[in-house]
Order: C-alpha cells, then sequence, then structure tokens
C-alpha cells in the first residue's frame, strides 16, 4: 500500500509480529482501534492463532479475552438459530442458502473466526417467499417494520423481506431472494447464484454460495452498503476469502469469469482493489489485470481511492472528525445512488428526511 | 495519565456537532468515537457519563461475569448486594459505606471466572429521588453532588464514597455474603436466609452476561453461591438495615 495511512488495527491483521515491540500507549490505540471497527475479535483470534496472546500485556490482553468469550458465545448461538430456521421452514421443501457471516461459520471457513454477528441472512428462491414468511411467523418470527411506508420500501423495492425479529430470542433474521435491490443498476441473477450454491458437509437442506460468489457477495455488500463504519470489517472478510480460495485450482481463472456471468465486475474490482491496497491481499497480477477497474475510468477510480482512505479510517475519540464524515456521506449517497434510480432516491430520501423515527 | 497505565475506554460526554450545540444544549456520550444512546438535556451531562461508564463495562467486559449488584467490602471479604432497580440497593450501599465498610461498587458486580473473586470498580455512588434526603440525613457528612432533575431515573445525585483511595493491597476480594435487599416502606429490618439454589438463581437473573459464559457461567456462579452465606434482607429503615448486615458480618 502506497498512500493510505494504514490504521494499526489493518497492520495487526497482517502481521501479527508488528505487536511484539507494541508499548502500552501503542495497545491502548490499537484496542480503542479495533473497537471502534469491529475487529477486537478478529484480533484476539489472530493473536492466538500465532500463540502471541500470552505475550500481551494484562490491561490489552483483558480485552481480548472478553471478545473470545463473545465471538464463542455468538458462534454457538448462531448454529443453533440456523437448526431453528432450518426446521422453521421445513414445509418450504426448498434449500436454504446461508449468506454472509452464518455462511462462513456453517462451512468452517477461517473467516468466521472473531466475526462479530448482528443477524443471519438467508437467500431463498423468490416464489418461495411468501411460504418460507408465513413459516417463520408460525415459529415466532415477527416482521420489525411495521411502518407501511416501510413494508412497500422492502417489499416493493428491496431484495430481502423486512427483517423478522423472533418473539423471544430476539434474534434478527434477513430473508433475501436476491443479493441486491430489484432497483440496483447492476442485477446479479439469483437463479445462477442458487444454481451453483453448494452443500454444506453434515447439514442436510443448508447451502452455501460457491467460492467465486462467495468472494463477489463480499464485494458487493462491501461497495453498495451505505454504512462505511463497518468498512474495515468488510475488506478483512474480503482479503480472508481471497486467501482461504486463493490456493484452490481454477479459482482464479474462475473470478473474472463469474463476475462477468452476474453483471459484478464494477464491485469485484473495487473490492480486490481495496483488499490488496489495505491488506496486502495476494491477487495473481494477471487476475488483476483481467479484473481491472471493471470499467470504470482513471478519473473515478481516484476519486473512490480518496473517499475509501478518507471514509476507512477509524473515527476519533469525538466521532468521525469532518473530512472522514464528508467521505462517509458522498459514499453513503453513493451506496443509495446504485441501490435506486435517481426519482425513486430522491422520493425515498425525502421521506426519511421528514419522518420521525423513534430513537432507540 | 502517565505511559504505563493503560485507559480501558476512551469516554467523553460533549456538545452534539448539531444546531442543538446552541439550540436547547444536548449533550452526547461518546464511547471510543461511537456514540451508543440518544442525545440528553445539557445539564444532564454528569449522569450521563455515570450511565455511559456502566454501559462500558456491561456492553464489554465479558472477561467477567457482571452482575447487576452492589459490592462492598470489610476486613478483606466482599459483601454482594444483587437486586433489581428500585429495591434500595445504592441506598443501602450509600449508608453502609458510611459505617465502615469499603465501597467496590454500587452497580456491577465482577466477578473474575478464574479465582472466583471480586474486581472492584468504585465510583460515587447514585442516589435516586427520595433516597438523597434519606443518605443526607442518615450521614450528614456526606458528599453528594447537586442533584440533577427529570432524569429518565427521576433525580439523581452522586455521592462520593468516604473511603475512595485505590484498594493498592488488593487487587481482588474474596466473596463472602451475598444478600438480597428489598426496600419496603416502614418495614422492620429481617435477615432471612435464603436456600442456596434460590439464590443462584436469583443471581443468575442479575447477571448480565450469564448466557455469554454459557458452562462456565453455571460453574463459576455455582462456586461463588457455594462460598457465600446467603441471606434477603427486606428494610424500612437504614439504621436498623445496617445493624442487621453488621451483625450478620460479625456472626460469620
Amino acid at each position: 500500500m502506497t498512500t493510505a495511512a494504514t490504521p494499526s488495527v489493518v497492520a495487526a491483521l497482517r502481521a501479527p509480529r508488528v505487536l511484539e515491540g507494541f508499548n502500552i500507549p501503542q495497545w491502548e490505540d490499537l484496542v480503542g482501534q479495533a473497537r471502534r471497527t469491529n475487529l477486537v475479535s478478529r484480533l484476539a483470534y489472530a493473536l492466538r492463532d500465532t500463540g502471541m496472546l500470552s505475550t500481551v500485556p494484562a490491561a490489552p490482553r483483558s480485552h481480548l479475552e472478553a471478545a473470545l468469550v463473545v465471538a464463542g458465545a455468538q458462534a454457538e448461538a448462531v448454529r443453533r438459530e440456523v437448526d431453528l430456521v432450518r426446521s422453521a421452514l421445513t414445509p418450504i421443501d426448498t434449500d436454504i442458502v446461508l449468506l454472509k457471516g452464518a455462511a462462513y461459520l456453517m462451512a468452517g471457513l477461517p473467516i468466521s473466526r472473531g466475526r462479530v454477528f448482528t443477524d443471519i441472512d438467508i437467500l431463498l428462491p423468490f416464489d418461495r417467499l411468501a411460504d418460507a414468511e408465513a413459516a417463520l411467523h408460525l415459529h415466532g418470527w415477527s416482521t420489525t417494520h411495521h411502518d407501511a411506508y416501510d413494508q412497500r420500501y422492502y417489499r416493493q423495492w428491496m431484495h430481502e423481506l423486512p427483517p423478522l425479529r423472533h418473539n423471544v430470542r430476539m434474534s434478527v433474521l434477513d430473508v433475501h431472494h436476491a443479493i441486491l435491490p430489484r432497483t440496483a443498476r447492476l442485477a446479479p441473477s439469483s437463479a445462477k447464484l442458487l444454481e451453483a450454491a453448494l452443500p454444506v458437509a453434515g447439514e442436510p437442506r443448508l447451502r452455501v454460495l460457491c467460492p467465486t460468489d462467495m468472494v463477489l457477495h463480499c464485494a458487493t455488500h462491501l461497495l453498495h452498503n451505505e454504512e462505511l463504519s463497518q468498512g474495515l470489517r468488510d475488506l478483512a472478510d474480503l482479503d480472508s476469502l481471497l486467501c482461504r480460495f486463493g490456493n484452490s485450482p481454477g479459482f482464479w481463472d474462475a473470478l473474472p469469469r463469474r463476475a462477468a456471468e452476474l453483471d459484478l465486475c464494477r464491485p469485484l474490482a473495487y473490492g480486490v482493489r481495496y483488499a490488496v491496497r489495505y491488506f496486502g491481499s495476494s491477487v495473481p497480477a494477471a487476475v488483476r489485470d483481467a479484473i481491472g477497474a471493471g470499467g470504470a475510468s482513471r478519473a473515478t477510480v481516484r476519486l473512490m481511492d480518496a473517499l475509501y482512505d478518507r471514509a476507512l479510517q477509524p473515527v476519533g475519540d469525538h466521532g468521525a472528525g469532518p473530512a472522514t464524515s464528508m467521505a462517509r456521506s458522498a459514499l453513503y449517497l453513493r451506496g443509495h445512488w446504485l441501490r435506486m434510480p435517481l426519482p425513486l432516491l430522491l422520493f425515498h430520501l425525502c421521506i426519511k428526511a421528514t419522518r420521525r423515527t423513534p430513537e432507540a | 495519565m502517565d505511559e504505563q497505565t493503560f485507559a480501558d475506554f476512551h469516554v467523553c460526554v460533549a456538545r452534539p456537532r448539531s444546531a442543538r450545540r446552541w439550540f436547547k444544549p444536548q449533550v452526547r456520550l461518546y464511547v471510543d468515537g461511537r456514540s451508543p444512546f440518544a442525545p440528553l438535556p445539557f445539564d444532564q451531562a454528569f449522569p450521563m457519563l455515570e450511565w455511559g461508564l456502566n454501559w462500558c463495562v456491561s456492553a464489554h467486559c465479558h472477561q467477567y461475569l457482571i452482575i447487576h449488584a452492589a459490592v462492598v467490602e470489610r476486613s478483606g471479604r466482599a459483601l454482594i448486594l444483587p437486586a433489581p432497580p428500585g429495591s434500595g440497593k445504592s441506598t443501602l450501599t450509600a449508608a453502609l459505606v458510611h459505617r465502615g465498610w469499603r465501597l467496590l461498587s454500587d452497580e456491577l458486580t465482577l466477578i473474575e471466572p478464574e479465582s472466583c473473586r471480586v474486581v472492584p470498580i468504585p465510583r460515587p455512588v447514585s442516589l435516586k429521588n427520595g433516597s438523597i434526603a434519606a443518605i443526607r440525613a442518615f450521614a450528614p457528612a456526606a458528599e453528594i453532588g447537586v442533584p440533577v432533575r427529570d432524569t429518565v431515573k427521576g433525580t439523581v445525585a452522586h455521592m462520593r464514597a468516604p473511603h475512595d483511595e485505590p484498594l493498592a493491597s488488593l487487587r481482588t476480594i474474596e466473596p463472602h455474603w451475598v444478600v438480597f435487599p428489598r426496600y419496603e416502606a416502614s418495614a422492620a429490618s429481617q435477615m432471612t436466609p435464603v436456600p442456596k439454589a434460590l439464590a443462584f438463581m436469583q443471581v443468575a437473573d442479575q447477571a448480565f452476561n450469564y448466557t455469554i459464559h454459557g458452562r462456565r457461567g453455571f460453574d463459576v456462579l455455582a462456586t461463588l453461591i457455594d462460598r457465600c452465606a446467603c441471606r434477603s434482607l427486606e428494610f424500612g429503615e437504614l439504621a436498623a438495615a445496617v445493624a442487621a448486615v453488621d451483625s450478620l458480618a460479625r456472626a460469620s
């Protein structure tokens, strides 16, 4: 990486050995950064895996140990929840494709170690959605958005049902029929994703996206998400996936081809660009040439670099500074811009701006 | 702080970067640069800081079993007071620390799983509504801050613990008693033994992260309850409640 200032948490994840000479103020800064970027447990696993955890000074170590406790409990809770979703969906007679965190966990990918969950995401064929929703209602899941506009927003324009929350366990489930909103400029085919999805060993009726599609979904999520506060975490995910699948025969040849098939060349181009830029992900030069800029002009790429370099910086003690806020706002708008056509976007932003939502 | 001190969290309360900086001023809490709560009216800055500090611990410090309980110490032994809000836990704690007990916490009891001992996190005691006058009457020397009105918990004031110097000699403290306090206006003080199984369930009920610890949480709590004498204490008057606690301490 040449231009962007590397946050110390990224440097630590890339090469935990850099921490050997860390003094207490450096540790304090690192733990704070890791917390700001949702990477504490990932860092804790990296240190445990390299046998370095026991050498960390006691004060920062206790925070890393706390994160390990939480990550372990979350992984267990997600396994249990996935099992319950599967049994609730027994009547709909189709395999359940897990996405993101739950998929990484059930497929036993290294990326799942220390990844913080907020919800479970699944992908189903569009024509099974109504049945699935009814079955989930019967088993205690209820919708979280009771407002008529929100219901319409999700059902008419989005790629998922309004999020469901379980009445007793309070766990949140996102049921998708696509990986991008119906209104988005790019339209990756859900049929192709579902067709290529792979069974999970030892887990009947559960599937995960095939390796290329998992990488493409991860990159798409990073580049279409309007919430850049999770940006470094998403990039760390992408780096980990590229590292895990990079050694599989045929993966690198298939990746650009599959991106073209799924209409996801641009998200892949940016995703790979920033994974290499920040995490030093090893992507063969030929593949990087094949991916190129995904059709973006050089000026656009320069602008995106500048915005991402700013937006990915961990926030300061008083929240994001003006430059980071501005970059994040620009990328927030871009995220929305990619998700819906301009007239609809303006309409949606007006509704969002004028409506008072009760703060939680 | 010096170069060798590690700050666990970077916490600040500040005016928001918006019109509410000047117009009907508000205050926002930042924990490591993130703002976990909605802003409050500016004069609630100090209670907000206190709630923020509690949130830091209860939302992150899962290296410990965290119990919603006050905890005080005498002669190297800890007395844990678990109770839901409104049970008179902080009031009783404020009274005890004016009668020879040392404050370890009025809100969060941290149990170190490896040793099953209490980790102190002393801070000013948060007194609410009628408790403020009750403590002023009980301990006229008490140092109590300016009451803040109309918070979500009513009127809140903070009391400095009389022995608030750090416990240099003891990093952790052996738990010795668990007492479940319950304030009942004009009730006579009554201390009743609580069966261990029931005590276990009541403490588990008040443990914020019991489920996160899984099997280990169960084991730690079982050890804690095994080691402690467990009582319930109904009280209507502070002097009698303190006397009942003191006689328990003398007896075991």
